[in-house]
Parts: structure tokens; sequence; C-alpha cells
């Protein structure tokens, strides 16, 4: 018998070192330490990128790496092609560019919003192949598993000659991207807005880095979380006020994450008002998971908050942060330190409530923002709004919620556990007279058009413990049975098809049991549900609520 | 004669409740997404509702709201005059009881 062949066990190393030298050659003076002239981009990329290679082009909720996306679409498709794209969030046209020109074939992400009916197209034609769709954290897991990334390039505010890197606010994925690529023989390429001699602090450290370009421009940065309270209707302060005293007070929702939205907002807005009324300051929303929303300024300033860590950060929030470093996590430096893997980690396994909206609810609870002719994905919804089934520690709300899903139940289903308030916010109609209840979901024939394997589903029913609208609250923790679960949801869905279509008899008698709570079952007289129950009715209001730190984006000053 | 695109409905409720005497009010802004709600006294015995809205195609959804907002109130001797544009039912059923807390 033949002993078996000798195996090489170092073939990345090689790989990482051949790739190096190939830039080292072909950039000449243009590489002086870890630093490259921008003009030489396409240059660096062309040398270190082989065909089929797995790439992390850092593209976030909010920070882009967006001059090393235009050097990657400038790049010779004879010696760079089908690369496998791996990245969280496609926002840039040159995101989908790479895809339109050959460079790449294949994509691994988690959420495409704008870019989602031209992502939808190119699939179509084949241009693409999707590899999945993923929340956030399940994306991170793979870059440690089984996607990789062999070459990243990622955006960071500053670095230094050594190649150390500040990230600034914005910090977002760029830790985890990191440390995946530079623990597994892969190459980081980082693109700066300047080059310092000495950092405000260390977001990355050199020894992770391999290339540094400073580039021509600041990255973009999209203020994804800035809502003008201006915009906030009677009916949404009315949602509020039902949210806060109908399902915050009633449980103790001391750890929360708020979604995106005017809905969202509204409550933030009327935690120093109603809130303080109802001498709920202190009882409820200590501890928040989330960006640093503008709107959360006045409730910081009446002394509500007492910690918020964030996935990311917001534009124009940066000096607020820095002067309020009891409440944000911020550097020695004093800048906030985003960190999105972290930050959805903290929103599964450290809160008690997620709230956000949705644009369709069928009436098994099961919510989507998918619609026809786009693929987009949820991004971290899916993550902040399901139970975390690993969880352990307790807590009252976590408690209480657990306790009323699994009353009467024995055997496993009837074992005590606790379980994450998750509460779907939406107007029955919203705007052109679309309804939110839906007896299908688009989200069904999506499925079928694009060949997915599941329909495309954001937060699953089952994880859905209250939906909450402008009728009222349904509390789908104390329903018993599929058939109570779809009268509370009708029960709340108003003058929709789907509310109209409800069964008189048993939505009263869910309510008299108090599944599902009207506003003057919660003693909320409707009329009170006013504009001046905001603590703030404009950006200028929040920017003299801020003392003047906040300051807003220039498309936000309408004064 | 309706200007092209308003769509014009009427509904007439038998009341019991009559408000005592009032002047002609008005509440809401004829804005999109929003409406003009304005109540004027007519004859004992009735509630009179007039819309005019430029969402065409949801005279089944107004009959549900109007009859809910008379499930409500009972008016008798009131005439509604509705200019909406677009609102959602949400926000017209608000606008209804607004008008109706002012009067009484």
């Amino acid at each position: 018998m033949n002993a078996p062949e000798a195996r090489d066990w170092n073939t990345r190393a090689q790989g990482r070192k051949r790739r190096l030298e190939r830039a080292a050659q072909a950039l000449g003076s243009h590489l002086r330490g870890k630093t490259v002239d921008s003009a030489q981009a396409v240059t660096l990329l062309n040398a270190v990128l082989e065909p089929h290679d797995r790439v992390c082009l850092e593209g976030n909720n909010q920070k882009q790496a967006d001059f090393l996306a235009q050097a990657l679409v400038g790049v010779d498709v004879q010696r760079v092609h089908d690369l496998h794209m791996v990245q969280s969030v496609l926002a840039l046209p040159e995101h989908l560019d790479v895809f339109e020109f050959g460079i790449a074939s294949k994509l691994d992400f988690s959420f495409s919003g704008p870019q989602g009916a031209r992502l939808a197209a190119l699939v179509q034609g084949g241009r693409l192949q999707v590899g999945a769709i993923h929340t956030y954290l399940e994306l991170f897991g793979r870059y440690f598993v089984d996607l990789t990334p062999k070459v990243s390039l990622i955006a960071a505010q500053a670095a230094d000659a050594q190649g150390n890197l500040y990230t600034g606010a914005n910090t977002e994925d760029t830790p985890v991207i990191v440390e995946a690529t530079a623990f597994s023989g892969g190459i980081v390429i980082a693109q700066v807005n300047e080059m310092r001699e000495s950092l405000p602090r260390v977001d990355i450290p050199a020894g992770w880095v391999d290339f540094v370009v400073r580039a021509p421009r600041p990255h973009f940065i999209e203020p994804l979380f800035t809502r003008d309270p201006a915009q906030i209707s009677e009916i949404q302060v009315l949602m509020a006020m039902m949210a806060i005293k109908g399902i915050y007070a009633e449980y103790g929702v001391q750890r929360l994450n708020h979604g995106i939205g005017f809905d969202t907002a509204a409550i933030e807005l009327l935690l120093p008002t109603y809130g303080e009324s109802l001498g709920l300051k202190g009882r409820i929303c200590r501890h928040w998971a989330l960006n640093p929303h503008p709107a959360l300024i006045p409730a910081i300033e009446a002394g509500w908050v007492e910690s918020v860590h964030s996935f990311g950060s917001e534009l124009g929030m940066e000096d607020y942060i820095r002067a309020r470093g009891d409440v944000f996590f911020t550097g020695a430096d004093g800048s906030l330190r985003s960190n999105r893997a972290f930050c959805q980690a903290a929103g599964h396994y450290a809160c008690d409530l997620f709230i956000g909206s949705t644009l369709q609810m069928d009436l098994a609870g099961n919510s989507s923002t998918a619609t026809l002719g786009r693929i987009t994905g949820f991004g971290g919804a899916p993550n902040m709004g399901a139970d975390a089934r690993g969880r352990r520690h307790a807590s009252p709300a976590w408690l209480k919620a657990g306790q009323q899903a699994r009353e009467g139940l024995s055997g496993a289903r009837g074992t005590p556990r606790g379980q994450k308030l998750v509460v779907q916010m939406v107007e029955t109609y919203r705007e052109h007279m679309q309804s939110a209840f839906v007896e299908r979901l688009d989200a069904w024939t999506l499925a079928e058009q694009a060949g997915m394997e599941l329909p495309p589903i954001m937060i699953y029913g089952e994880d859905v413990t209250h939906v909450l609208t402008e009728e009222g609250i349904a509390n789908l923790l104390l329903c018993r049975n599929d058939e109570e679960r779809a009268q509370a949801i009708r029960g709340v869905a108003g003058y929709t098809p789907v509310g109209l279509g409800r069964d008189r008899r048993m939505v009263e008698n869910l309510r008299d049991r108090g599944v599902i709570r009207r506003p003057q079952d919660l003693g909320i007289d409707q009329r009170d549900a006013t504009r001046n129950l905001l603590a703030a009715g404009s950006m200028r209001d929040l920017v003299r609520a801020s003392g003047g730190l906040y300051q807003p984006p220039r498309r936000f000053r309408n004064w | 004669m309706t200007s092209a695109g308003i769509e014009s409905l009427k509904f007439e409720f038998k009341g019991a409740r009559a408000p005592a005497a009032f002047a002609p009010t008005l509440v809401g802004v004829v804005a999109s997404g929003n409406l003009e709600v304005l109540l004027e006294p007519t004859d004992p015995g009735v509630c009179r509702i007039d819309v005019q809205t430029s969402a065409r195609g949801f005279a089944r959804i107004w009959e549900a709201v109007l009859r809910d907002f008379h499930d409500r109130h009972d008016l008798s001797g009131v005439a509604v005059s509705i200019h909406d544009m677009g609102a959602t039912p949400a926000v017209v059923s608000l606008r209804l009881d607004q008008a109706v807390a002012e009067i009484e």
C-alpha cells in the first residue's frame, strides 16, 4: 500500500503571500508601507483579486465603502470575474454593476432596500445567482463557517501610517468583517477619509489590515433613522399612547428595541409627556438597543434613559452623543462606538420587547415587507422580532409574556419559560388605502415567481405577541387556537376587508376576555390624542431639546 | 353636477339624540390624507351625511364607518357635510368624533 500523499497544510498562507507580492509588484512606489495612492485603487484590486474569490464589500445599513465599490467596478474583467459577493446591504448602484459587468456572479446578502427592483431584474435575467437572503446575525455567522471572505473592502474614518483604523461613530459591520477575513488568510483593504499622525482611538488594529487607500471623497452615510416629528399624525399619537399604556406599562418593559419609522418615533416623543403623566418614568424604557434616534433626545434629556447601545450611528448626532457619555457607548475619545453584530445579539438576547411596523400581515400574524417585483430581505428585523429560544435569564416582562402564552398547557409546550414581546404596530390602512391586513401575503406569490423555497416572511406569526392598530391591541399570547388568533387580528383590522369580515360576536367575546383592548378599555380618550402631546413637534424642537448639540443634515432643516 | 374624479355619497340615519341649539361647526382641513367636517342643524329625527370624496370606489367602507359613527352618537337634527381628500377611515372617525365634541 502506498503512503498517503503528503498534504500541504499552508495553501492559505501561500496564497496570501502570492497576492501581497503581486500587489507590491504592481504598485511599486505607489505603495508606501500599507498606504496606496487612491489613483492606484483599481491596480491594487486587479493584483489582489482572483476569479471566484469570495469578496465582502462593506455595504452597511448606513456607511458605504463607496470608493472601493467604484474601483471594483473598474477592474479588468478578463482577470477578475465570477466573484462571490457577500455583504449585508446592497445600497449603491455599484453593488449591482459588478454583476451587470460580469465581475461577480453570485451573491449572499441581508438587505437590498433601494436596489430591490434591479436585483430582481438581474436574477430574472440570469446575471446573478442569489445564494441566500439572511438576517444580519445569520450572515455574520456564516462569515465564520462557510461564507468566509477571501478579500474584504471596508470603510473607516481615518488611518495612521501603520494602518490602524479609526471608524468613528459608524463602526457598524467593520469589526465582524475584518475578524472573519484577517484570521482566515484573507486580505483586508480599507478606504479612509483621512490619514492622521495619531488616531483618536483604534477600532481596528493595524495587524489586521493589509492596505489603506485614502479616498478622494468621504464615504457616504445615509441618515436612515431621522424622522421629522412634524410628520407624525394624531393616529400615530393614539397608537403610541396605546403602546405605552397597554403594553410597556402592562408588562413593565425596561429593555427594548424600536424599529424604524414614525410610529415608534411617536412613542419616543411621548415618553416625557404622556409617559410622565402616567408616572412611568423609571418603570419602563430604561435600556435600549437602538441607533441614536434624534426622536429619543427629549426622553434622554428628561432622564428616562439609562443606556443606549447602537448598531450604527446617525448623522448629526455626533456632538450630542459626545456630550451624553453616560448614556451612549463611547470610546475614551468621546465618540460613539457602534457595532452591528453585538447590538443585534443584544437586541435578540437582552431585550424584552421589539416593536416595529410592516407592510402586510395575514390572519396567522405572519408579516412581511416583501412586495412583488422586488427582492429585498429584512436585515435585522427577523432577529429583533423573534423569541430568543436560547435565552435563560428572567425578567418580569419576559416571565409575564411566557406565562400568558403557556397558561393551561402541559408537557413540553407547558414547561414554564419566558417569551419575548414582539409587537407589530400598523395602521389598518396605509397611504392610498392600501390595507395592511390581507388574507394572503404577497410573499407567497413572490416565492412562486422567484422560485424561492420559502415565502419571504419577515416576522413569523408564531413570534408575534401583540398586534397594535388605531382600533386597539390584540394580545395573541392569550389566543388558544388558530380561529381565536384570526378573529383577534380581524378584531383590530378596522375597516379593511379583513376587518369587515370579522365575526362580531366572537370579537366581542375576545374583548370581554381582554384579548382585544380598545383605547377606551385602556382608559384612553381618543380626543386626547393630539400632536400637542409630542415632546417635540418639529426638527427645530429636537435641536432645541438637545441644547443645540444635535445638528440635523441639511435636508431636514426646514427653518 | 360633480367635478371630475369626485364621488358624491349620501346617507341618512334615524336618530334620537338631539344636541342643544348649535351654530354651524367646522373641523379638519381639506388637505391630502385629511378631510373637513361641517355640522349644521337640520330637520329633527334624522342625521343626514353628505360625502364628497376624491377617492372613488370606497362606498362600502364609508357606509361601515358612518354606521359605526351613528351607533356611537345617535344624532338627531344634524346635517354632516364631509369634504374628503383620501383620508383613512381612522382619520375620518376621529374628525367626526372631534366635530361632535365641539357641539356638545
